[in-house]
């Protein structure tokens, strides 16, 4: 039952590896951007973690779904990794957003749509982790938690569109989309960097949930604890 | 068909009952509108220009009130159990309780409005347009809202709980409401009101239908 | 015919086993008595029986029907007085009778839930809330409510707890009735004496194992029970 924790962490160093090219090759190797220099070269980072947040969320909701139709508790245990992995990239993705936005815009925050929406989420998937810490019963908390975070997720698109139609009317600051051809590689390569980076990330993080749950559920009942047969319906103790 | 109407039966008499808490309710919604008002000083320009926020949060506030209110007496003996054991389908009692929640959140909204008005000077008379919104954004608060209500009632943390979960949720409701009652105020020369009215439609549609579908996981074993 | 037939059901709450591994069959139209000390698993079993909770491991039919796959029909058939009261508190008794009543798909007029009323000696609270009543007065309801189902098989955990003399001969009347109606009454309970006499059939626990199913008289006496009056009178 135990399986070994060979491959999450080869995933993990495979990633650290592939981020390390990347960032190296983004950094040091590719020409800086002609009109914002090398305050363009966050988006090395920047966007890989964009993809990848999502990509975790993602993998969360799909948890959830297979939890409710299955209840199997690895289910859930991925669920409650994959939404930390995507807090935990929201949250960069945030402060990354922030690092950019000061030195371009003068200031730390500029709603850009997919920042703002970013931020929600943070704060619905945050809630959800909130949640779950304040239910004891295993198979309640498992439940709900899959029920939030389906609605959560539902709800991301709903306020992705709602917060661009509000910053449309104000400004057109965003963060470039396009990043031109020269760029991609070392964009890719941090890409799935950081994605087996998560991936690993995730299977460890999901078998620390799980050793966690069986000290909190009783043991399974052995053969020699459990009773025997079918008590009579008349007649004396079993 | 006839368990939605004995369900939502059900919950309008213990509204009712509820009553003096209604009361407070509101109290604590005008509270918090004249909080506001403090917040940004007795500039009556930049007052009237927000008005539409203001009553909006101070709905939004409220409504973590109501919300939990509304599953205290279904939790206290188990009365929600007990109907399920009938048994009772959850999703006549989501809705049931849903459709209550929402008309008690509407009426609190319009009781709102003349407190708004005469606070932030934010009069107008697009009335039927002021009320097409209200109805839109609390349905949109009500649906999603009597969900988590339902799970945050059987937690410890109950009162924390609920605004933490619903408020980044219901984000697209207050944008779009917030907008669309600005311009019923101030003036829609550039004809914005109807797509925000759409984005409300549209969210509480998919809430409607979603947590009809998921309240019974949150309820039963 | 099989009213009840539990096998191997378990449930645990958190690092406990309340039930472990139960198995029993109850006849239909029987009497039985479940008892065993505070926190072997008797509510816990009843719970389950109920389809409130759903066990762990093992099944549980009732009247034929599973209560995972076929679990609504098993409660258009089961009834539970159990530890909370299921009632709503705002409400006044007759409100919150009409509003099982209506659930259950039936309107009846005020007169025949005031009959329901009176059955239990309640017939002058009718318009009274709840949150005014005494335990005893909540638990009369909650059996009020519980009768208005019509259950074919009746769970009652400690039904007799709460109630004053009259209310212990009114349950007692209450159990013949069922009895001569053909139902199937399981009852949780720690007055033996009662029950051994009522009853057909016992059901001991204990930390959630059955550890005794068989006629009612040949129920084992808990030790100290004369003593502290359990086993005579009460």
């Amino acid at each position: 039952m135990r399986a070994s924790s060979a491959r999450p962490i080869a995933f993990v160093a495979f990633g650290v590896a592939l981020l390390l090219a990347g960032s190296w090759w983004g950094l040091a190797k590719a020409p800086g951007e002609v009109f914002m220099g090398d305050v363009q070269r966050i988006m090395y980072v920047h966007v890989p973690t964009a993809w990848n947040a999502m990509l975790a969320l993602t993998f969360a909701f799909v948890c959830a779904l297979c939890f409710l139709f299955t209840n199997a508790w690895k289910w859930d245990n991925r669920l409650e990794a994959g939404m930390e992995m995507g807090v935990v990239l929201s949250l960069l993705l945030c402060m990354q957003g922030s690092i950019w936005a000061k030195p371009t815009w003068g200031v730390w925050w500029d709603w850009d749509p997919r920042l703002t929406t970013t931020a929600v989420m943070v704060f619905a998937f945050g809630g959800i982790l909130a949640l779950r810490a304040f239910v004891d019963d295993p198979v309640k908390r498992a439940v709900w938690s899959s029920v939030a975070c389906i609605v959560a997720f539902v709800d991301v698109p709903i306020v992705y569109f709602s917060v661009k139609w509000w910053n449309s009317l104000h400004q057109a600051q965003s963060t470039p989309q396009t990043v031109s051809s020269a760029f991609h590689l070392p964009l890719r390569i941090n890409a799935f960097g950081i994605l087996f980076l998560w991936v690993g990330l995730v299977g460890l993080r999901a078998r620390v949930a799980a050793l966690r749950r069986r000290g909190e559920m009783a043991p399974p009942l052995t053969q020699k604890q459990s009773a025997t047969g079918r008590a009579p319906i008349t007649g004396g103790a079993v | 068909m006839n368990a939605l109407f004995a369900a939502f039966r059900k919950d309008l008499l213990l509204q009712w009952r509820g009553r003096t808490q209604m009361v407070a309710i509101f109290a604590f919604g005008a509270a918090a509108l004249l909080l506001f008002s403090f917040a940004i000083g007795p500039d009556s320009s930049a007052l009237r220009e927000h008005a539409a926020g203001f009553l909006w949060l101070g709905l939004l506030l409220a409504s973590t009130l109501s919300l939990a209110e509304s599953f205290e007496c279904e939790m206290e003996e188990q009365a929600l159990e007990g109907l399920l054991l009938l048994p009772a389908s959850t999703r006549a009692l989501y809705y049931g309780k849903a459709i209550a929640n929402w008309a008690q959140l509407a009426l609190l909204g319009m009781a709102l409005v003349p407190v708004m008005v005469v606070l932030y000077d934010a009069g107008t008379l697009r009335l039927f347009s002021l009320l097409v919104v209200i109805l839109l954004g609390t349905a949109g608060l009500s649906a999603p809202g009597t969900l988590y209500a339902a799970m945050t009632s059987q937690t410890r943390a109950r009162q924390t709980l609920l605004p933490l979960l619903l408020f980044p949720l219901v984000v697209p409701v207050l944008l779009a409401a917030v907008k669309a009652t600005s311009l019923v105020i101030l003036g829609d020369p550039m004809e914005q009101y109807r797509p925000w009215i759409t984005l409300l439609g549209a969210f509480a549609v998919i809430h409607w239908s979603i947590g009809g579908l998921l309240f019974g996981r949150v309820v039963e074993d | 015919m099989i009213a009840v037939a539990a096998a191997g059901v378990c449930r645990r709450y958190g690092r406990r086993w309340a039930l472990a591994d139960v198995s029993f069959e109850v006849p239909a139209g029987a009497l039985v008595m479940v008892t065993g000390r505070n926190g072997s698993g008797k509510s816990t079993l009843l719970r389950v029986l109920a389809t409130a909770i759903r066990p762990d491991l093992g099944t549980v039919r009732i009247l034929g029907h599973d209560v995972r796959a076929e679990r609504d029909l098993v409660r258009r058939k089961i009834g539970l007085l159990g530890h909370r009261t299921h009632l709503y508190e705002p409400l006044t008794a007759l409100e919150n009778l009409a509003v099982v009543a209506r659930f259950l798909g039936a309107d009846p007029g005020r007169s025949a839930l005031l009959r329901q009323l009176e059955e239990v000696g309640l017939g002058d609270r009718g318009d009274d809330p709840v949150q005014t009543f005494s335990a005893g007065m909540r638990q009369r309801l909650a059996l009020a409510s519980v009768l208005l189902q019509r259950p074919e098989v009746v769970l009652l955990d400690e039904p007799y707890g709460h109630l004053d003399a009259a209310g212990f001969l009114l349950v007692d009347g209450l159990l013949q009735r069922l009895r001569a109606q053909g139902a199937t009454v399981l009852m949780a309970t720690h007055l033996m004496a009662r029950g051994r006499k009522l009853c057909d059939l016992g059901l001991v626990l204990d930390a959630g194992r059955l550890v005794f199913a068989g006629a009612a008289a040949q129920l084992p006496v808990p030790q100290g029970a004369d003593a502290m009056g359990f086993a005579e009178g009460a």
